[in-house]
């Protein structure tokens, strides 16, 4: 094994255990607390501020409550100790897969993501993104896709008729909306002409983001060149408005979430196709269902508000900011772009909390007749654009 | 109502026939085999404990995919058997059992049934008893559409309304707190009167919050009547016409969102409603969102009635002065020994009720609340059938459900606003 291979698998690794450990799975347990809280301020309620570090469990006279900020912790807890009940008319095999059948995807499509733009140490240039391949959005559907399968075999192997209905709704919307959602990504594709999202995201680094457009390689929307070739950029933001509408509109619908949460619906199907479910294993359907919508969240930020760059020019100093020989600017990107992440994650709660909910027909109407008929004309008008300006 | 194309289901055949399957050895058969795969109907048993039945209530759904084919409503699981525990206790001792009726109502309730014995013995109220009983009737109105709004609201996906609707009944219930010394289980009214006069700074905490009211109503008004997706799910669902609505005996918001204007507050004036000025708000299409607009519209009438009773509202006692009948006051019980022994022979023997048979009809929020009483004579009723909104509104279910989508079916039960309690008393 020569030495570069060695430092790609050290640092591959590395990179994996971060990631995941460090920066995601932090994430998606205090994005259950953020759902509680910010649900609770728009419902005038106060939501859980009460579990924080126990110090009467050591003597102390109070506990120190910490707005409730340990209360993933003790969810997770909870989640582990509690019975793991499987009801006796279940189908076993499948009903024990399917819970990592569907936690499992969301975590693979992480891996495409850009998280921060490079880091320097030791002299070796380290990208903050654990597979750079040039397949980027293909991969993350081809994985996404799959999650599908976990909530489609949960509902089926529970034997409950609930959960099915839930498990055969989720499976009719998912492939509805992959559809519009692979559409309404392909203006953006065209407009940077590459499906490599660390190279989509320099790209927006260096001319502006793709709905953002206030800057371009000729300086920003103060200065006089930008306006000289900033014309096509505008008219690009047309098609790419309606991408970024569609788009987000699927990865509502593709997560399950408000008001497309049809399989989990509390009110008609009781929980739908997680109703039997238990302890830890309900605890990986809801992992999975906020891994997905952190994904969502970082594949929106990626293709349309510039991924983790900074924008106004600023991409460029920040990367060459160093410490000694370790240049470790790409933190900062990489800050820049969680930063965006949970705006959108939070976003995407205030949704849930907002809106009632679709009928199943109404659902599959929106999707067939009105998403993915928009998103086919989209293309067209993108690419009439793109050849009129060439 | 002259219907010819009303057709009441035939009991008599289908217990006939469930009487035959069972002696056979088998249960009715729900799921009976086609030749056609495709054509095979899934059974789906919705509740009795299902979030969208509000309680109780038990639909045997058979589906055909999504859609509804066959709805079997089945009630009863609430059952205490309230009529018959009427016959063996004095009137004024059947007060507490009306607040389990329409739990989400029950200051109505009492209203309700002490207007029907008052009618037994003949009596009326002095005018202030009477006016405070609206007050207790419309604040009443005004928490049980708070709630059956919210639900639906619920019903349909928007939890943040619910949430709001119910801070708005939480007041509701300080209020009954303050006046009755209870929230929930209220029994305020006694045969010919009240417990107590309106407590002090009952009538400022009320009009705190009637203010208050009407601003959240409209918030929620603004949450949800242009709202596209609760639109497209409350607009042409669940439709009644007014001549099924006739037909099925609907009465309260259901028969007026059918547009049957209907109202025992205008039709049939008791307590003085005929002295105030208020509308009756009624739908054109019979859906559920004509429905829900007006519950909505029903509480900004009842904030306009409060107030106006509260504007007019009368000096002087609100029980009537008949010291045979009606408990004396406390302290002229513990010096006097005339009052000492009518408080004896009515706590223990109850009130003198002449014999005759009686019929009265209050407008509650759920519709039309009836007491038929037949007395013998004496403290306590020969029979007691209550006449409840709920149970009539739910047997339209059997023949609106089929056709709708399944995810219409919490929609449309949300929209009927109905409470087991009653339904099954």
């Amino acid at each position: 094994m020569d030495h570069a291979t060695f430092i790609f698998f050290i640092s591959t690794a590395i990179k994996i255990a971060i990631f995941t450990f460090v920066l995601i799975l932090p994430i998606i347990a205090y994005s259950t607390y953020a759902e509680r809280r910010v649900s609770s301020i728009i419902q005038d309620r106060v939501g859980p501020n009460r579990v924080g570090i126990p110090l009467t469990l050591f003597g102390c006279k109070k506990d120190i409550p910490f707005s409730g900020l340990l209360q993933p912790l003790a969810d997770g807890l909870k989640g582990l100790l509690k019975e793991d009940l499987v009801p006796a008319h279940v189908r076993k095999f499948f009903f024990w897969i399917a819970p990592a059948l569907t936690a499992a995807p969301a975590f693979l499509t992480l891996c495409v993501i850009p998280f921060g733009s490079s880091i320097s140490l030791f002299g070796e240039d380290i990208k903050l993104v654990i597979a750079d391949i040039d397949a980027g959005p293909l991969f993350v559907f081809a994985i996404a896709s799959l999650s599908v399968y976990g909530i489609t075999i949960a509902g089926w192997a529970s034997n409950n008729k609930y959960s099915f209905l839930g498990g055969v709704r989720s499976c009719a919307q998912m492939i509805s909306y992959e559809i519009a959602l692979g559409l309404s990504i392909i203006p953006v594709l065209m407009v940077f002409g590459q499906l490599n999202l660390s190279d989509i995201v320099q790209a927006q680094a260096d001319g502006g983001w793709t709905l953002l457009p206030l800057w371009n390689a000729h300086g920003s929307v103060l200065d006089r060149s930008y306006w000289e070739n900033a014309g096509e950029q505008w008219l690009l933001l047309i098609p790419l408005t309606i991408s970024f509408v569609i788009f987000t509109t699927s990865i509502f619908a593709e997560t399950n979430r408000m008001p497309f949460d049809l399989p989990e619906c509390e009110t008609e199907l009781v929980g739908g196709y997680h109703t039997e479910y238990s302890s830890m294993k309900f605890a990986l359907f809801f992992l999975g269902e906020y891994a997905a919508m952190i994904v969502g969240s970082a594949i929106i930020v990626t293709l349309f508000f510039g991924g983790w760059s900074a924008g106004f020019g600023l991409d460029t100093a920040i990367a060459n900011m160093a410490w000694g020989s370790f240049k470790l600017g790409g933190l900062i990107h990489l800050g820049i772009f969680l930063a965006k992440v949970i705006a959108f994650v939070i976003f995407f709660i205030w949704v849930r909390w907002t809106v009632p909910r679709f009928r199943y027909d109404q659902l599959m109407k929106l999707g067939w007749v009105v998403f993915f008929e928009l998103a086919l004309v989209n293309i067209f008008i993108t690419a009439g654009i793109i050849m009129m300006m060439n | 109502m002259n219907s010819t194309d009303y057709q009441a289901p035939d009991t008599a055949a289908r217990a006939h026939d469930g009487l035959k399957s069972a002696q056979a050895g088998h249960a009715p058969d729900y799921q009976a085999e086609t030749e056609d795969l495709l054509g095979e109907k899934m059974v789906l048993n919705m509740g009795p404990s299902h979030p969208a039945t509000h309680g109780v209530l038990r639909l045997v759904l058979e589906l055909d995919g999504e859609v509804v084919t066959k709805c079997d409503p089945d009630v009863g699981y609430l059952h205490r058997g309230d009529e018959k525990i009427a016959e063996n206790m004095h009137y004024n001792q059947f007060v507490p059992y009306t607040d389990r009726l329409d739990y989400l109502a029950p200051l109505a309730n009492n209203v309700a049934y002490t207007c029907a014995v008052e009618k037994l013995m003949g009596w009326e109220l002095p005018p202030r008893g009477e006016a405070v009983r609206v007050i207790c009737c419309e604040l009443a109105r005004i928490a049980s559409h708070m709630l059956g709004v919210g639900v639906c609201a619920m019903d349909v996906g928007a939890m943040t309304v619910f949430l709001y609707t119910f801070t708005e009944r939480e007041k509701t219930y300080n209020l009954c707190e303050q006046l009755t010394g209870a929230r929930f289980t209220t029994s305020y009214t006694r045969v010919g009167g009240l417990v107590r006069d309106l407590p002090d700074g009952f009538i400022g905490n009320l009009e705190t919050f009637l203010d208050e009211c009407s601003k959240s109503i409209d918030e929620i008004s603004k949450l949800l009547d242009r709202n596209k997706i609760y639109l497209t799910r409350m607009c042409d669902v669940g439709t009644i016409s007014a001549k099924d609505a006739i037909s099925w005996g609907l009465t309260g918001p259901n028969l007026r969102g059918s547009g049957v204007t209907r109202d025992l507050r205008k039709d049939n004036p008791y307590l003085g409603y005929e002295n105030y000025d208020f509308d009756i708000p009624i739908g054109e299409n019979g859906d559920s969102y004509d429905r829900y607009l007006i519950r909505m519209e029903e509480m900004r009438q009842s904030i306009r009635i409060i107030r106006q009773v509260l504007a007019s509202l009368p000096d002087g006692p609100v029980n009537i002065a008949d010291s045979k009948n009606m408990l004396p006051a406390k302290d002229k019980v513990l010096t006097s020994m005339e009052e000492l022994i009518h408080h004896f022979i009515v706590a223990t023997q109850g009130i003198e009720a002449p014999a005759g048979e009686v019929y009265f009809g209050a407008e509650n929020p759920k519709g039309e609340l009836g007491f038929y009483i037949n007395s013998k004579g004496g403290g306590v009723p020969h029979r007691m059938k209550i006449r409840s909104p709920s149970f009539v509104n739910l047997s339209i279910l059997a023949h609106m459900i089929p056709g709708h989508m399944i995810s219409d079916v919490p929609a449309i039960l949300g929209s009927l606003d109905f409470v087991m309690g009653e339904c099954d008393r």
